[in-house]
């Protein structure tokens, strides 16, 4: 019982402690005795009607009880005490239903720019949904006590430079939801991008970033939050098909379609309409939009090139990076002929980055100019450092290299 | 709590500027100056002079070292400060956002002070440096 009520409300009880002490590091221990008080009593005494206001009155007089007892210590523990107490009976109406969740707050704070980007991670993995500090590290391949410290530093920060805990007023709020939604994304391709050894944390980090994309859609339905709700559940969609049973990458063009998960494409296609429909939506709106064109298509013959080259356009007037370009050069490629698309793909300057003489390669490739498409694969393996992309672009360069028959 | 707004220039780039540029820019100082007292949040404001008027105090081997120029080589010299008096961090970022030589290339550092009530405290007890 207080098991299934520490995963569903432990996140919210702890958001809400944050905001009632001030404190992070006061909050988490308010919780962990909140809980335990919970384990001693619940059984005997049955549960409460309301087991998270339990949960956040208990948390907040254990803190303000232990302040009390460490003010022999330390005069400033009384005074902060004494306020805390007198705020406790001030709103004892307390009552979570007319008052924003506190979890959005959290999420605002966690991601704030103030704080250094891979913090704002670790800082969001570990407070909003509750992984531990081995399970981040392991996920990001750091060692636990660097992942710590880096989230005890952002705390510090936190406290010492007074970053607010609140969601950002309407004008702030468009650059800070870019953070959030950044921090999601991350924390998503971190779990997406195919890599061999831990697969499994990495497949539940992107499974963590959906489950945050929806909470963040149901707080606050903002079409970009919206947008990149979709575009997660859409690639996740793929993520069967994209590695073969060999653990080899298995590009778009040759996955097995009936392995796409249907309910996620779905789910992702409804929330693309809803993004789009808003009139203002952005470039991770736009991408789910691309990745729903794909997801529509009954087969990689069959997928709608010109729609997707015109939606890189779009992209590209919103986000001019190179890799929209070279993306969009793709597409023209595919929807208006190979060789329009190879000479879009030699204006894009994109220096080291594989993908680029990969793309190069692959549409000389089509094209039959096998010399040519063998020296880009080349220069790709010169440059990647992902050990399934690279076994993928060995298996093309056998390809193009064996003479023809 | 008190956030320092530290403002940074690349000083070669100011005498670069045209003098129309610059008294613009002042002027817009003198409003933004204004502006936060009128809103309450000023505390003090100050105008440096040039990196080439500074001298560097050191003490080494027990000994006073005294050089010409600031005490690092950066490409940004602190040119000015306002100490502004601030709910919290936002509150101050935006502020610090309306510092009239952000679209030139400046740059503004906002830093808390320490708080009165730890001012007293053992040096190495506040968590800050």
């Amino acid at each position: 019982m207080v098991d299934a009520i520490y995963r569903s409300e432990s996140r919210r009880v702890l958001a809400t402690l944050i905001r009632l002490l001030g404190d992070f590091d006061i909050a988490e221990e308010a919780l962990h005795d909140a809980f335990a008080a919970a384990v001693e009593q619940w059984p005997k005494d049955g549960p409460p009607a309301n087991p998270r206001a339990w949960l956040v009155s208990t948390g907040r007089f254990k803190a303000i009880d232990s302040m009390r007892r460490r003010a022999r210590f330390d005069a400033s523990q009384g005074k902060l005490a004494e306020q805390l107490e007198a705020d406790a009976s001030a709103d004892a109406e307390w009552d979570d239903d007319g008052v924003p969740d506190d979890r959005l707050r959290l999420i605002f704070t966690c991601c704030h720019p103030a704080l250094q980007a891979d913090a704002q991670i670790a800082l969001t993995l570990r407070t909003v949904c509750g992984l531990t500090t081995e399970e981040i590290a392991h996920a990001f391949l750091t060692q636990p006590p660097t992942l710590a410290q880096r989230i005890v530093r952002a705390k510090n920060k936190i406290r010492d430079a007074r970053i607010p805990y609140e969601v950002p007023t309407r004008a702030a709020l468009a650059p800070r939801l870019d953070a959030v939604l950044h921090v999601i994304y991350l924390v998503f391709n971190e779990g997406y991008s195919a890599s061999s050894g831990a697969s499994l944390t990495r497949q539940e980090l992107s499974a963590e970033a959906i489950r945050l994309g929806r909470l963040l859609v149901e707080l606050l339905p903002e079409p970009e939050a919206v947008g990149l709700l979709a575009l997660m559940l859409l690639h996740e969609s793929r993520r069967a098909a994209r590695t073969s049973p060999e653990g080899e990458l298995v590009l778009l063009e040759e996955q097995n379609r009936a392995s796409w998960d249907r309910e996620r494409i779905a789910e992702g296609l409804a929330l693309v309409e809803r993004a789009l429909g808003s009139n203002r939506f952005g470039p991770y709106a736009v991408q789910a939009a691309i990745a729903a064109v794909h997801a529509e298509a009954t087969s990689a013959a069959a997928t709608d090139w010109p729609q997707i080259a015109a939606l890189y356009g779009v992209l590209a007037g919103i986000d001019a990076s190179p890799v929209v370009q070279l993306n969009r050069a793709v597409a023209i490629a595919m929807a208006d002929g190979i060789e329009q698309g190879l000479a879009l793909l030699d204006t894009v300057h994109l220096p080291g980055y594989h993908l680029l003489p990969a793309a190069r390669a692959d549409l000389l490739r089509r094209l039959g100019r096998l010399d040519d498409a063998a020296a880009a694969y080349r220069e790709a393996l010169g440059l990647v450092t992902n050990e399934a992309e690279r076994r993928f672009l060995e298996r093309r360069l056998v390809e193009v290299a064996r003479p023809g028959p | 709590m008190q956030y320092l707004l530290m403002c940074c220039f690349n000083e070669e780039r100011w005498t670069k500027l045209p003098n129309s540029q610059r008294d613009k820019i002042m002027q817009e100082y003198g409003q933004f100056d204004q502006s936060i007292v009128k809103s309450g949040h000023y505390r003090a404001s100050e105008r440096l002079q040039s990196i080439a008027a500074s001298t560097t105090v050191r003490e080494k081997d027990g000994k006073l070292v005294i050089t010409d120029g600031p005490f690092a080589e950066t490409k940004e010299q602190l040119g000015g400060y306002h100490l502004v008096e601030c709910r919290d961090l936002d509150e101050a970022i935006s502020i610090a956002a309306r510092i009239p030589t952000l679209p030139f290339g400046g740059v503004v550092e906002v830093r808390p002070l320490v708080p009165a009530s730890q001012r007293l405290a053992p040096a190495g007890s506040t968590g800050g440096h």
